[in-house]
């Protein structure tokens, strides 16, 4: 369970949330905003990326402020661009990095590797150099590496905005696949549709939070 | 972009097999007897080992080429400023030094894992805890190096696009100031998704 409580943010001179609270017990909980409505920021709280500068975050009762290392072990984070979280030059050794600091015997590295390439469609690309893949089998890639540390939450940033469709909706499928809590979001109305829980958030402030017909019927609104 | 970028090749060659420790300390004395040797006929012989341990890895001559053909001007550069400034003999030695060197790096990192060679540099960079300095994040520099090559290349390409669709191609500055701000950008980006795999533990 995820509890934001009157959180706000300041970045520079710029107040980016004004006092969110919300307890997001949900499997699927999706956010959507326009363009610097704070989001991303909001989502980068959940794993203590960004700290509030008043207000807390808790997830499963550990504060970002103070268990930031121990809630990064159980919070997973996908960014947009997968370049940027792609660490080791080959698929499997950027799988397997994630694991370096578990102290796992190196066969059981390599099964888990294995495993968890093979779910996700990257079997065969173990020994590729992750920047010959394509933009989707990168962002999958960087989700292979999230997912073998099996987090008890996942939190995506815009996970399709740099996807064509099959790739996109092969992400989707992934998601509808997880067994653990997923915080996504995204600009992609269509991702969210079987979604639980829909956060709408402008300038700083969560201004509908609903399911998703409803949310995403206000969000859609505010944009005309 | 593989020479560059430590791109393994898959195989089970007896080089392949080698640990990682004796591949670089193998390395380190090629190139220190490489230093040592004078004439272009016992840098021919060399250059015949180096042609023999690149058939042996199967790494293929596609691969091989990939190691040379980054420093290839550099090269041709080189064997010019010696022949201007020594002679024939040396401008052939010269360059036959550098190219045999880069070849034997290229076939290091062909035929290793950079997360094999990255627990040899760990082990070999344990002293540095003694100082306060983390072996691991020491190793994880040249891995970060090696990754940023393509993403860099990939800016630069991206880039000249943009110069050229606004048609200022010649303009340094106009190439020079988005690509920096460009990398920074990565870097920053870089720096948050290590953090957010726990790299700050």
């Amino acid at each position: 369970m995820i509890e934001l409580t009157d959180v706000h943010v300041r970045l520079g001179q710029r107040d980016v949330l004004r006092g969110v609270t919300a307890t997001l017990a949900e499997r699927r909980v999706g956010v959507v905003g326009a363009n610097g409505s704070g989001k991303s920021t909001l989502a980068r709280l959940l794993n203590g990326l960004v700290l509030p500068t008043s207000g807390s975050v808790t997830v499963h009762g550990l504060d970002t402020r103070r268990q930031a290392a121990r809630i990064r072990r159980r919070v997973g984070f996908l960014f947009t661009d997968p370049d940027a979280q792609i660490v080791m030059p080959t698929v499997a050794e950027d799988v397997a990095f994630s694991l370096r600091r578990k102290g796992l015997p190196r066969a059981e590295v390599e099964r888990r590797v294995r495993e968890v390439l093979a779910g996700h469609g990257l079997a065969e690309y173990g020994d590729h150099p992750a920047h010959h893949l394509s933009g989707g089998q990168k962002q999958l890639l960087a989700l292979c590496s999230v997912l073998v540390l099996e987090p008890d939450v996942l939190v995506m940033d815009e996970p399709t905005t740099l996807l064509d469709l099959r790739h996109s909706r092969q992400v989707a499928a992934v998601l509808r696949g997880l067994p653990q809590q997923v915080v996504v979001v995204t600009h992609d109305l269509a991702l969210l549709r079987d979604f639980d829980r829909v956060l709408v958030i402008d300038q700083g402030r969560v201004v509908a939070d609903a399911d998703p017909r409803t949310a995403l019927a206000h969000y859609e609104a505010m944009m005309s | 972009m593989n020479g560059l970028t430590g791109a393994y090749v898959r195989g089970g060659s007896p080089l392949h097999r080698l640990p990682a420790g004796a591949k670089l300390a193998g390395l380190a004395a090629s190139c220190t007897a490489l230093v040592l040797l004078r004439s272009p006929a016992s840098l021919a012989g060399a250059a015949a080992v180096v042609a023999a341990l690149y058939a042996i890895s199967g790494v293929g001559a596609a691969a091989a080429w990939a190691q040379i053909r980054p420093v290839r001007w550099f090269v041709v550069s080189l064997f010019l400023l010696q022949l201007l400034l020594a002679d024939a003999a040396g401008a052939v030695s010269s360059s036959l030094r550098v190219v045999l060197a880069v070849a034997l790096a290229g076939l290091v990192t062909l035929t290793t894992r950079t997360a094999d060679l990255m627990a040899c540099l760990e082990r070999c960079l344990a002293p540095a805890a003694l100082v306060g300095l983390d072996p691991f994040r020491l190793a994880l520099l040249l891995s970060l190096t090696l990754r940023s090559v393509p993403v860099v290349a990939g800016l630069v390409t991206r880039v000249r696009e943009a110069q050229l669709a606004r048609g200022v191609e010649r303009s340094p500055r106009a190439f020079a100031v988005p690509l920096v701000v460009s990398a920074l950008r990565h870097a920053d980006a870089l720096g948050e998704a290590l953090a957010a795999r726990g790299l700050d533990d």
